[in-house]
C-alpha cells in the first residue's frame, strides 16, 4: 500500500534578478566571455520545485600590488606572478578556471601603498588587457579614497560592463554616478543588516540607477566569526525577495577570501595550532566551507582565493546543480 | 506542539453536555482545551482511545528521540521551523566517525583512540565528535560484534550499529544495548527482524527507504510493530537530492504535520574526497540532519564540519557574550597594552583575533554590556565611562602595568576625558575597526 505524500512544494511570487557581467565587442566592450548569475525561482538549488537558471559563479582575487601579510600556503600559488595584476589574473583564468577576476585595489588603501587613481586606471586596464573574463573592482572601502579613484577605474573600464564597488549607505553618489555613466554595474554594500541592504539599494535606485544593476554584498563572515548572523540575514532577504520584494531580489556577492584568510584557522601554522592539524589542509578548507554555507543561502558570486578552495567549490557547485555523487 | 481546534477536539468528546468538566457544553470545554486553558484529564468520561487519539495529534510535529544513556545522551530531532532566524535550531546534529570492522585489532585501536581525540574547545566552548558508527563489511556476523565490543570499551561515544544482517546486530546488542545505540538500518526486505531487536532491547531504529513515499511507508509497518523511537535514512544520490529530500523531509513533519516522517534525519556522507564529504557534511548540518556519518577523522576536516554546527546551531534571540573579565593574550607584562571591549562574543573574539595578529602582548578588558556591540553597547548606556572605569578597577590590571593608559574603541572615542577624570588614566583612542588593531599596536603604541 503506497503512502501518499502530500505536497510540499512552494511556488514564490517572485524571482531573483538576472545580471550579466561583461561585454564583448559587439556591446562594446573587449570580454570573450560573459558571467550570467540570479534568475532563481526558489531557495537556491531547490530544483524541484523552481528553476535555478545560472550557477554561482567564482570570481578569483587579484591585487593591484603584491601582498604582504598572505601566508604561505596561499602565497605560494601567486607569488610568481603576482608583481603583475594581469599575469596574475591570467594564472587565475588559465590555470584555476576563474569565472571572473575580482580585482581588489588593495594598493590605494591610504594605509597600505596609497597609489593614485592613474594607477588604479592601469592595474584594471592590465587585467582586462590580460584576461576574457569579466571584471569585478573592488575599491579600497575608505570612502574619500574611492571617490578619488573611481572616476579613473570605471573610465578605463568604460564599456566593458565590469561590476564595481563598493556603495554604502554613507557613500554613493559619486559611484552610481560614475557606473550610469560608463555602464558598469554596483555592488550595494550593507553591513549584516537586512534593512540596510534594502535601503542601499532605494538609494542607488532614487538616482535613477536601475535595481537590475546591482549585486548586494551583505557582508561576510568567515565560519567561526559570525558566519551564523550574516547566514540568517542572507536567508531572509532571500526570502523576502521571493515573497516579492523588489528591493531585495538581487544577487548576492560574497567576498570570503579576504576574511578567511584573516583568521587564525587559516592563517596559523602547524607549530602554533599543532592540535588542529596542517594548515596546507586547514586552510583553504576553513575557505571552502565557509564558501559552501554561504551557497545554500543565496550566494551568487564567491570571491575565493585559494585555488584548492576554487575547485572544490566548483565541484559542490556542479553537484548542486544536479550532477550525482559516488 | 501541533495545534488541535475546539472542532477536532470536539470530535473525540462524548457529546452529552453533562457538565462534569464545569462548563456547560462538550463544545465549550473543548474550545477550553483547545486554547490549553484547561487539560483534557477534566473530562471524566472522556474515552482511552480518544486520549490516545489526542494526544497524538497534539505531540510535536518532529519527535525527538534519544541516543545513548545518562550524561552522554544525546537528543536528535524535536526541531521546530525551516530556518534558524525564526526561532532556532534545537538539537545539534550529531557527527558520528564510521568504523569498519573489517580492521585489523592494532588498527581498530588506534582508529578509536583518534575518534576519541577529535574534541575542541573552540571560542570556550567544547565541541566535538558525539558518536563512532560501526559497519558491518562483508564479513562474518562475530567479526561485527568483536569490533563493536572494542569500540564500546574504549570509547565513550555513542554507538550507532551498521548491518543488513539481523543476527550480526542481535550479538552486537547483547555487548552494548544499555548504551542506547542506535541501530542501521531497517529496510523494507528485514523491518520486522530489526524492529524486533529494536523492540526487545529499548534502542532506536533507523529507517531506509530510496524514496520519501517508500520512507513513510516503512515508518508506518515500523510503528505498527511497537517501536516508536525512529531516525529517517533517506538514501540521498548526491548533494541536489539530498538537500531536496531533507527539505521536503522536514517540511512534511513542520508544515503538514506528516506523521509518517515526524523524525530526525541522519544521512551518511562518506566520500574518497576529504573537501567534498566536508561539502557535503557542512550543508547537511545546516539543511536538515540530525546525525551525519562522517568517513573523515583527521582534525582538520572535523573541526570546520564542528565550527559549522556551533555557529548554525547557535540561539539567534540570545546575545552571544562571553565572560567579562580581563584576558591575556600572549603573556603581557608592565608595558603591555590594555584595551577596552565589550562581552559580545563576536566583538570580543574579532578583537582578540586582531591582538593576536599584531604579536602584541596585551590585556583585553572586557566590559558587561549584556552581549552587546560596541555601537550598540554605547547607544544603550551599557558601555559607558562608569562602567568601563568600574571594570578596569575591578580587574586591577592598571597595578600590573606601568605605564597607566587605557586604549578604548575609536568608535567611542566621545567618553576619553570622562574616563581620564573618573579613573586617573591617560586614555588613548584605538582605531574604529579591530582591522585596524595590528598596526594600532605595532605603529603607535608606546608602552
Amino acid at each position: 500500500m503506497p503512502v501518499a505524500i502530500p505536497d510540499v512544494k512552494k511556488s514564490w511570487a517572485n524571482a531573483i534578478n538576472t545580471v550579466t557581467l561583461g561585454a564583448t565587442k559587439d556591446e562594446g566592450g573587449t570580454r570573450t566571455k560573459k558571467v550570467t548569475v540570479g534568475g532563481a525561482t526558489s531557495l537556491p538549488f531547490h530544483h524541484f520545485e523552481g528553476a535555478m537558471p545560472y550557477p554561482p559563479a567564482i570570481a578569483m582575487e587579484v591585487w593591484d600590488v603584491a601582498p604582504q601579510d598572505w601566508p604561505e600556503v596561499l602565497a605560494e600559488h601567486f607569488k610568481d606572478v603576482w608583481h603583475d595584476p594581469g599575469l596574475w589574473a591570467k594564472k587565475c583564468v588559465e590555470q584555476y578556471g576563474a569565472d571572473l577576476i575580482c580585482l581588489r585595489l588593495a594598493g590605494c588603501d591610504p594605509v597600505r601603498q596609497n597609489r593614485g587613481p592613474q594607477e588604479a586606471a592601469q592595474a584594471v586596464k592590465r587585467v582586462l588587457e590580460s584576461v576574457g573574463v569579466p571584471l569585478i573592482v573592488w575599491g579600497t572601502g575608505n570612502n574619500d579614497k574611492d571617490n578619488e579613484i573611481f572616476p579613473a577605474v570605471a573610465e578605463a573600464a568604460s564599456g566593458e560592463n565590469c561590476l564595481l564597488g563598493t556603495i554604502t549607505e554613507d557613500n554613493y553618489k559619486t559611484l552610481i554616478a560614475l557606473c550610469t555613466a560608463y555602464k558598469h554595474k554596483v555592488i550595494a554594500e550593507s553591513p549584516c543588516d537586512v534593512n540596510i541592504a534594502k535601503q542601499v539599494n532605494i538609494l542607488a535606485t532614487d538616482m535613477g540607477f536601475k535595481p537590475e544593476d546591482i549585486v548586494m554584498y551583505p557582508t561576510s563572515a568567515a565560519l567561526g566569526y559570525g558566519l551564523e548572523y550574516v547566514y540568517s540575514v542572507m536567508e531572509r532577504a532571500r526570502l523576502a525577495a521571493l515573497r516579492g520584494d523588489k528591493m531585495l531580489s538581487q544577487p548576492m556577492i560574497c567576498d570570503i577570501g579576504i576574511e578567511v584568510w584573516g583568521v587564525k584557522e587559516a592563517k596559523a601554522s602547524e607549530q602554533e595550532l599543532p592540535e588542529w592539524g596542517p594548515q596546507r589542509e586547514r586552510g583553504p578548507l576553513w575557505e571552502a566551507t565557509t564558501a559552501y554555507v554561504y551557497l545554500l543561502t543565496g550566494a551568487d558570486i564567491l570571491v575565493l582565493r585559494h585555488p584548492r578552495a576554487v575547485a572544490s567549490v566548483r565541484e559542490a557547485i556542479k553537484q548542486l546543480m544536479g550532477d550525482g555523487l559516488k | 506542539m501541533a495545534k488541535l481546534t475546539g472542532i477536532e477536539i470536539y470530535k473525540h468528546l462524548p457529546k452529552t453536555n453533562c457538565g462534569d468538566c464545569n462548563f456547560p457544553t462538550c463544545m465549550a470545554f473543548a474550545m477550553q482545551v483547545a486554547a490549553k486553558k484547561v487539560g483534557l484529564e477534566q473530562c471524566p468520561h472522556v474515552s482511552a482511545e480518544a486520549k490516545a487519539a489526542l494526544s497524538e495529534a497534539q505531540a510535536p510535529p518532529m519527535r525527538t528521540v534519544t541516543l545513548g544513556t545518562g550524561d552522554r545522551a544525546l537528543k536528535l530531532g524535536g526541531e521546530t521551523v525551516l530556518f534558524r532566524h525564526e526561532e532556532k535550531f534545537h538539537h545539534p546534529t550529531v557527527i558520528a566517525i564510521c568504523v569498519q570492522d573489517d580492521l585489523s585489532e592494532d588498527k581498530l585501536a588506534q582508529r578509536i583512540e583518534k575518534i576519541n581525540q577529535l574534541q575542541f574547545v573552540r571560542v570556550g566552548q567544547l565541541i566535538g565528535v558525539n558518536a563512532i558508527a560501526v559497519e558491518h563489511t562483508a564479513g562474518e556476523t562475530s567479526r561485527f560484534a568483536q569490533t563493536v565490543k572494542l569500540v564500546a570499551e574504549r570509547s565513550p561515544l555513542a554507538l550507532v550499529l551498521s548491518s543488513t544482517d539481523s543476527q550480526a546486530l542481535k550479538a552486537a546488542l547483547e555487548i552494548c544495548a544499555e548504551r542506547r545505540p542506535l541501530l542501521c538500518a531497517a529496510t523494507k526486505e528485514n523491518f520486522k527482524e530489526f524492529a524486533a531487536l529494536a523492540k526487545e532491547a529499548q534502542c532506536p531504529l533507523a529507517v531506509r527507504a530510496a524514496t520519501l513515499e517508500e520512507l513513510a511507508e516503512l515508518t508506518q509497518q515500523v510503528k505498527a510493530l511497537g517501536v516508536e523511537d525512529l531516525v529517517l535514512q533517506p538514501e540521498i544520490s548526491g548533494l541536489a537530492d539530498g538537500l531536496a529530500k531533507l527539505t521536503q523531509l522536514r517540511r512534511l513533519a513542520l508544515e503538514k504535520n506528516f506523521r509518517a516522517v515526524g523524525y530526525p534525519v541522519m544521512v551518511s556522507v562518506t566520500s574518497s574526497d576529504p573537501f567534498l564529504e566536508t561539502a557535503y557534511a557542512a550543508m547537511f548540518v545546516c539543511k536538515y540532519a540530525s546525525l551525519i556519518v562522517l568517513n573523515g577523522a583527521e582534525r582538520w576536516q572535523v573541526l570546520p564540519i564542528l565550527t559549522v554546527r556551533q555557529n548554525i546551531f547557535t540561539d539567534p534571540q540570545v546575545p552571544n557574550a562571553v565572560e567579562a573579565k580581563l584576558y591575556k593574550v600572549g603573556e603581557p607584562g608592565p608595558h603591555s597594552p590594555v584595551l577596552v571591549t565589550t562581552n559580545f562574543a563576536l566583538t570580543y573574539f574579532t578583537v582578540e583575533s586582531e591582538v593576536e595578529n599584531s604579536r602584541v602582548p596585551s590585556y583585553i578588558a572586557v566590559v558587561d554590556t549584556g552581549g552587546l556591540g560596541v555601537l550598540n553597547a554605547y547607544a544603550d548606556d551599557k558601555l559607558t565611562a562608569e562602567a568601563i572605569v568600574k571594570a578596569v578597577k575591578t580587574y586591577g590590571v592598571m597595578e600590573q602595568v606601568a605605564h597607566k593608559k587605557l586604549i578604548i574603541p575609536g568608535l567611542v572615542a566621545v567618553l576619553k576625558g570622562e574616563i581620564e577624570e573618573l579613573g586617573g588614566w591617560e586614555v588613548l583612542v584605538g582605531p574604529e575597526e579591530a582591522a585596524g588593531i595590528p598596526a594600532y599596536l605595532r605603529n603607535e603604541w608606546k608602552g
